[in-house]
């Protein structure tokens, strides 16, 4: 990148905070970005002013990092002023890579969410009929609001992304690491996940795989789960195959069944899709009946097959006529 | 906090922290409005979700205090499955959060409040943040406040697995124990944290009350509000951070209520309007009575000090002591300085530390008891926890299956919304004088106002936190008269 100092983004759109706060996990070594780099717009962190940007030449930025999901026209906005003024966009953990958890608002309208925010639940005001409108008169004044988008959007959506650094968060020494190789200017082709790893999940776990089969799907609340064994071998449903490694196994680690945050492996289109095949395949029965009734065990299989996902699986939303 | 930028505020106001100010025909400042434009859904789209799968998914309601949605939600799952948890669990999920308090408390402290009383007020606003702090009090200590915060995550993470979006409780207690060697790996972190909550207390003393200007900003500034205070306490009315019954205490230090995290909706109602996504919470008993202050007004604090105004005590030494010179020093218990908030804070932080301390040095917290299987599904669950921001409450119902069948929130940062509004109208009105240009400076004194609350859009709507982009529009006969920006 040159002599001179890198000139870097951090942003959020429709997110959590919880990739700044994976940002400043990397502790100390925040310290060598502030000296490797001006940080020209990080929210969280420093008073950068966003009027800044905007007046900033195109491609003046060498980097922005973009977290959070596209799910207003604000979110849409910036991440195309940001696009114009960075020559790299990294699309920064799982909601800017694949929707995120946000994304599962795809399986509700606008109206379902209203009534249940505003209109019926336990401890809203006695009678409401009030919900928040784009235009409003309040003695008088004109005050609006904004309208959202109908669904959730992943970055790549709405405008050209460089690199995908997945995760939620991604994790901290993956961030690091992703910041070495940007400051190295030794790029990976562009379109590349970069923080992690080329393998499926399962290849980095370190529980015991038994290539045993399974007669019955059992819920992480009905069962103590064996600390050694492979968590879907005791038939607690785990990503793990159909999710790319690169996180360490943080969550089977902990007994806690992996829920595919960091997006499909390699080559693999669909997350969920990828999902299915995988569980059906230790089914222990090739009874139509059997499978079926194995398979009930798994209620709710969208949302756990698409946790992080559903904006960019082939499904996306649902729709009600 | 939001971070929504207006460019062209016709066309684009979404997650905009917009300020409108409204002057009357003599240029006093007749009406504001707070509006927080952004709403995400999660009460929606949890249902028809697996009721244990909730924890893990409410984190992602706030990435910088994930700990307090999963507590609050792992409870209300709990409550969903008959209530019963392991009591080693309900330590090692108390120890735990203790550690995401550290984190909270110091990132806040030295990121967000430190730069106006390090820095000061009217500093140049390129050197009021964190790393003017450290330009000023030295890299050493920016060291050490870096080394800190990282320590208190790394208590989580080994602990529970994972320091941000948490994934360790499930019903009936939590997924993994506590190794002897994981708990020698926290001991010296832990003592170390205890060091530097003291340390910060200090600095506090140092900045903060060794400049009579700063206590005559905090007793005496436009800073007060005469609204109720709200928050958990145990059987001797000492803060409890996870668990207790919610007080709510007049500003006179009168008991108003006190109930079970189970009757919540009797106590609690929330008011719409329909110029702001984030809706307006008061005490149901006494009916929405509009913006207003004053001894009859049903609105409520639920913040750092406001726990501290509802607790007779605190849990442990250290932290009374602080706790004792504080409200002499500020004239008396309860206070209602808002910019109180910051001390009451480092006051919370010597409690999680000296709580820390002792789990350390409880002999059976490396036991293997550390989940039940929950036997029945009974179906409903309230859990309560006090998350950094305030009073957080999570209602589930879930159907036979145990798949969620409904959600109710009511965060942090909500329950702070009215009186949010009422001090940013305050100190407009105290600062926009007519004939009085509005500046930066008056901008910034708004902006310390609702700052106190450590506002958290993330958790409240779904904007996110962290230097607000702001807009204050000032309104004169129907067309914008003055517009100051920050951040946008």
């Amino acid at each position: 990148m040159g002599g001179r100092k890198l000139q870097i983004a951090l942003y959020w759109g429709a997110g959590c905070g919880g990739c700044d706060v994976a940002v400043l996990d990397t502790n100390e070594f925040i310290l060598d970005v502030a000296a490797l780099a001006d940080i020209r717009l990080w929210p969280i962190a420093v008073d950068g002013k966003y009027r800044d940007v905007e007046e900033m030449a195109d491609g003046e930025l060498d980097l922005t990092l973009f977290n959070g999901a596209v799910r207003n026209s604000e979110n849409e906005h910036i991440a195309r002023l940001l696009r114009r003024k960075s020559r790299l966009l990294v699309a920064f953990g799982s909601c800017a890579h694949m929707g995120g958890i946000p994304g599962l608002a795809n399986l509700a309208t606008k109206e379902e969410i209203y009534d249940r925010a505003y209109l019926h639940n336990p401890s809203i005001e006695p009678g409401n009929t009030t919900v928040p409108l784009a235009q409003t008169s309040v003695n008088g004044y004109s005050l609006e609001l904004p309208r959202f988008y109908q669904r959730v959007f992943k970055l790549d959506d709405v405008v050209d992304v460089d690199y995908y650094l997945p995760g939620c968060p991604p994790a901290a020494d993956q961030v690091r690491a992703v910041l070495e190789v940007i400051v190295s200017g030794v790029l990976p082709p562009k379109g590349s996940v970069v923080g992690a790893g080329d393998r499926g999940l399962c290849d980095e776990c370190t529980r015991t795989k038994a290539e045993k089969k399974i007669k019955e799907f059992r819920r992480p609340w009905q069962i103590m789960a064996d600390p050694e064994a492979c968590l879907l071998e005791q038939g607690i449903l785990c990503a793990g195959p159909a999710t790319r490694s690169g996180c360490g196994a943080r969550c089977p680690t902990s007994s806690i069944p992996c829920r595919g945050c960091y997006g499909p492996m390699p080559g693999v289109v669909d997350q969920g899709a990828k999902l299915l095949s995988a569980v059906t395949s230790v089914i222990d029965s090739k009874d139509p009946d059997e499978i079926d009734a194995i398979l009930a065990g798994l209620p709710d299989f969208t949302g756990y097959a698409y946790r992080f996902s559903l904006p960019a699986s082939l499904l996306q939303r649902s729709v009600r006529s | 906090m939001t971070r929504k930028i207006t460019i062209d505020p016709i066309t684009r106001l979404e997650g905009h922290g917009k300020i409108e100010v409204f002057l009357d025909d003599d240029g006093a400042v007749q009406e504001t409005f707070f509006q927080i434009p952004e709403l995400r859904g999660f009460e929606r789209f949890v249902v028809g979700r697996p009721i244990e799968e909730l924890p893990r998914l409410v984190t992602r309601i706030c990435g910088v205090c994930p700990a307090s949605h999963h507590m609050a939600s792992a409870k209300a799952v709990d409550g969903c499955f008959g209530g019963e948890v392991a009591p080693l669990a309900v330590k090692l999920r108390r120890m735990y959060y203790n550690a995401h308090y550290m984190h909270s408390h110091i990132a806040h402290f030295y990121a967000l409040a430190a730069p106006d009383f390090v820095m000061g007020p009217d500093s140049d606003p390129a050197e009021r943040n964190i790393l003017g702090v450290v330009g000023k009090v030295g890299l050493e200590i920016g060291g050490a406040v870096i080394k800190a915060r990282g320590q208190a995550q790394e208590i989580q993470r080994i602990i529970g697995g994972r320091s941000t979006q948490d994934i360790w409780c499930i019903p009936g207690g939590v997924a993994k124990g506590l190794k002897p060697e994981e708990l020698e790996q926290i001991k010296p972190m832990t003592r170390e944290l205890h060091d530097f909550a003291l340390f910060s207390l200090q600095l506090f003393r140092d900045v903060v009350l060794g400049n009579p200007a700063y206590v005559e900003l905090i007793v005496n500034g436009p800073y007060t509000l005469d609204v109720h205070n709200m928050g958990l306490v145990d059987e001797s009315n000492a803060p409890d951070f996870y668990d207790g019954q919610v007080r709510v205490v007049d500003f006179e230090g009168t008991e108003l209520y006190r109930y079970e995290p189970r009757e919540y909706a009797d106590y609690v109602a929330e008011h719409v309007e329909s110029w702001s996504y984030l809706k307006f919470p008061y005490l149901k008993k006494r009916g929405w009575r509009g913006f207003a202050e004053g001894i009859d007004s049903s609105l409520y604090c639920a913040t750092p000090l406001a726990r501290l105004n509802v607790a007779d005590r605190m849990a442990t030494p250290k932290a009374q002591e602080a706790f004792e010179e504080m409200f002499s020093t500020l004239g008396g218990h309860p206070c209602r300085a808002l910019l109180a908030q910051h001390w009451a804070r480092l006051v919370e932080m010597v409690q999680n530390s000296e709580a820390l301390l002792s789990y350390c040095d409880d002999p059976e917290i490396t036991g293997d008891a550390f989940r039940v299987i929950p036997q029945e599904i009974t179906g409903e669950g309230v859990g309560i926890v006090e998350a950094m921001r305030g009073t957080l409450t999570h209602h589930y119902t879930c159907d036979a299956r145990a798949i969620c069948t409904s959600a109710n929130l009511i965060v942090g940062t909500t329950n702070n919304n009215a009186p949010i509004q009422m001090v940013t109208k305050k100190v407009a009105q105290a600062m926009i004088k007519p004939g009085v240009e509005p500046d930066q400076g008056v901008l910034n004194m708004i902006e310390m106002g609702f700052r106190a609350f450590d506002p958290c859009y993330s958790c409240a709507t779904h904007a996110l936190p962290g230097e607000m982009p702001l807009e204050l529009i000032v309104w004169r006969d129907g067309e914008v008269w003055r517009r100051v920006r920050r951040n946008c």
